[in-house]
């Protein structure tokens, strides 16, 4: 009985405004108050300001571009077109882009999580002869660097450029996803389960493939998560290794559209003024819709992304 | 029986054989180790082969910062020149430039960049609504996932001076448009802010999980003698997450003047050069487009040696201060 009454007899004492303790508690709860509410208010600007630029690119794409031209269109679309999205799906760069970006992604994240893995694993197993050594070798190189132009005559050295292997091979294994895959099979195969299964005849291939890689599916997961979009997202080594632009990935036809800009590829010739802004126009518009169009696939992977990458900060901040 | 087998075979070479010179053992025994390990090099080999060829390759070709490199001779044959690339660069108009606006950037980066995420994780991990926490943790981190080409992309689209969002916002309040991504004086702000709006929320993530660690027993206790939630973020959050704050600073440091290459790159107009020249932009510049290989070679090498020099400095303070170090 006492147990049950007792803790209503102290919300009773810290509502009630006695001088002393009470009144102390009072004025933490008063400030605790503020402080929620400020922290709400910060957290709700951060989102906004996060969320209306991607909003306002997404109604521009479907809006009148005189209308966006006008700064007519703050919340809602206004004169709702598909011209742009039209446009888009008309130009063949962006197909052949497109193309290009989902066979380096795939075969780009298959040798890079497949190197990843298997060397991983070898450098997780403490009774390896020189692991210490061979795993400084691969840290090192966090810290220091060739730099771009020895990696480019390199590439150029080994005949590669041009060539899809300029693009998947160059930055294929990041010492940092090594360290944490090496983590995660430090952190979750149990010794025991290795002398156990050597013991039933199993070698280091055997257990690798058939127990160690079956019980690391987040891992695998979020390598290749981070893989794809890496991939996904990357424009600087095809920029630099490649030279024919039909193997150009989307990242750097976007570029090429969206930055390096020119009005004469939406098709005027000069000629008047009106038709010369029109086309520029035209031109704005399509880029409003092309950054939705590129962004889309990865946004909406991201909710199912998130479990994936928030457990890799996890491993991260572990090691 | 057959399971004692392996057990006993790490063993009977150590043991039963104490009259041969104790060295010996251990080389063969070493030697036999190694050999009984032949699939876990397999498995490392790829990895290996790719370090080797893509970063000790490279770092062996950084010798022609010190030669004059030409095709036909190579990373090894090249004429030695000694530090006349350095020279050369010391003395060229752009270093003061070049490396005046890198480090603008990269300071500029770190005192505005780098505390924003810790603040953000700190509010967030105080809300209590558990639903509005991941909505927020997942809204914040959305831009991470944009590529580069797109979050410049959009800044060009935005800060448009004839039809951008921005624009037409500063218009309405009676101002005149501004010219963002073609003025000097604007390529900083506007590099650090977008840096921040893409970065913030991934990076607030790592202290999330950080903040999660602690024991929620500190919280309790805290509570019961009355501290307020500032103090209990300054006296149980922030001292609970300073070792993660201190290597991701020291790692941001040791980064300090690579972050952000690609970024400064695609914002480069002809109009904001004189700002937006960075080390690493103007070794792309020198050395792929004009075809400078070993001048710019020499500047990269400059822009490595400096970075992992404050690697070392802050390393080593960190230490001094009995801070989570690297090593």
């Amino acid at each position: 009985m006492s147990l049950t009454t007792k803790p209503s007899t102290t919300r009773q004492a810290n509502r009630t405004p006695n001088p002393g303790r009470p009144k102390q508690s009072l004025r933490d709860k008063y400030g605790d108050r503020v402080f929620n509410i400020a922290a709400t208010a910060v957290l709700l600007l951060s989102i906004l300001a996060v969320v209306y630029p991607l909003y306002f690119i997404v109604i521009a794409s479907v809006s009148d571009p005189n209308a966006v031209y006008e700064g007519k269109v703050w919340l809602f679309p206004s004169g709702v077109t598909t011209e742009g999205y039209e446009r888009i799906f008309a130009d063949s760069r962006i197909w052949n882009g497109l193309g290009n970006t989902l066979l380096y992604t795939i075969l780009g994240t298959a040798i890079s999580v497949t190197t990843i893995l298997c060397a991983a694993y070898a450098l997780s197993r403490k009774d390896m002869p020189g692991r210490k050594i061979l795993m400084l070798l691969f840290v090192i190189t966090m810290f220091f660097d060739g730099g771009l132009i020895t990696k480019y005559l390199v590439v150029r050295d080994l005949g590669m450029l041009d060539t899809i292997w300029a693009v998947v091979l160059p930055g294929a294994v990041g010492v940092w996803n090594l360290i944490i895959a090496r983590s995660f099979f430090e952190h979750t195969i149990p010794n025991e389960l290795r002398e156990a299964a050597q013991m039933d005849g199993a070698t280091d291939f055997k257990f690798f493939f058939n127990m160690v890689l079956p019980l690391s599916k987040p891992l695998i997961m979020l390598m290749i998560m981070v893989h794809v979009v890496a991939h996904w997202n990357s424009f600087f080594d095809a920029l630099i290794f490649l030279n024919d632009d039909t193997k150009y990935p989307l990242q750097l036809v976007l570029r090429n559209i969206l930055i390096q800009s020119d009005v004469s590829s939406t098709g005027t010739t000069g000629g008047d003024i009106e038709s010369y802004a029109a086309a520029q126009r035209i031109a704005e518009l399509t880029k409003y819709a092309m950054i939705v169009v590129s962004s889309l696939p990865l946004m909406i992977a991201l909710p199912f992304m998130q479990k994936h990458f928030t457990k890799g900060a996890m491993i991260g901040a572990v090691k | 029986m057959s399971r004692t087998m392996p057990a006993k075979r790490g063993r009977p070479s150590a043991a039963p054989v104490p009259q041969l010179p104790q060295r010996k053992i251990s080389a063969s025994l070493r030697l036999r180790r190694i050999f009984r390990a032949w699939q876990l090099y397999v498995l490392l080999a790829p990895a290996l082969v790719y370090i080797l060829v893509f970063k000790y390759w490279p770092m062996y070709g950084v010798q022609i910062a010190f030669k004059n490199y030409n095709p036909v001779d190579g990373f090894t044959d090249s004429p030695w020149v000694g530090l006349d690339h350095f020279v050369r660069f010391v003395n060229s108009y752009q270093f003061g430039q070049v490396v005046g606006n890198t480090l603008w950037i990269a300071v500029l980066g770190l005192l505005v960049a780098f505390p924003i995420p810790i603040i953000l994780a700190l509010l967030v991990n105080q809300l209590q609504s558990e639903r509005f926490k991941k909505f927020t943790q997942t809204v914040l981190y959305s831009p991470a996932f944009i590529s580069t080409v797109v979050v410049v992309g959009i800044m060009f689209v935005i800060l448009s001076p004839r039809s951008g969002l921005v624009n037409n916002a500063i218009q309405l309040a009676g101002g005149d448009p501004i010219f963002f991504m073609g003025s000097a004086e604007w390529f900083r702000p506007v590099y650090v802010i977008s840096d921040v709006w893409q970065n913030a929320g991934f990076s607030m993530i790592v202290y999330l999980a950080a903040l999660a660690a602690i024991d929620p027993a500190l919280h309790d206790a805290a509570k019961v003698d009355g501290a307020s939630k500032l103090q209990r973020i300054r006296h149980i959050d922030l001292p609970g997450i300073m070792p993660v704050v201190t290597i991701l600073f020291i790692l941001a440091i040791g980064n300090l003047l690579n972050v952000g290459f690609e970024k400064a790159l695609l914002m480069q107009t002809p109009l904001n050069l004189s700002t937006s020249e960075i080390i690493q932009t103007y070794v792309y510049h020198a050395g792929l487009q004009q075809a400078q290989f070993s001048y710019s070679a020499a500047i990269g090498l400059f822009n490595s040696l400096l970075n992992l020099a404050l690697l070392l400095v802050f390393n080593t303070i960190a230490r001094r201060a009995n801070q989570a170090t690297l090593w």
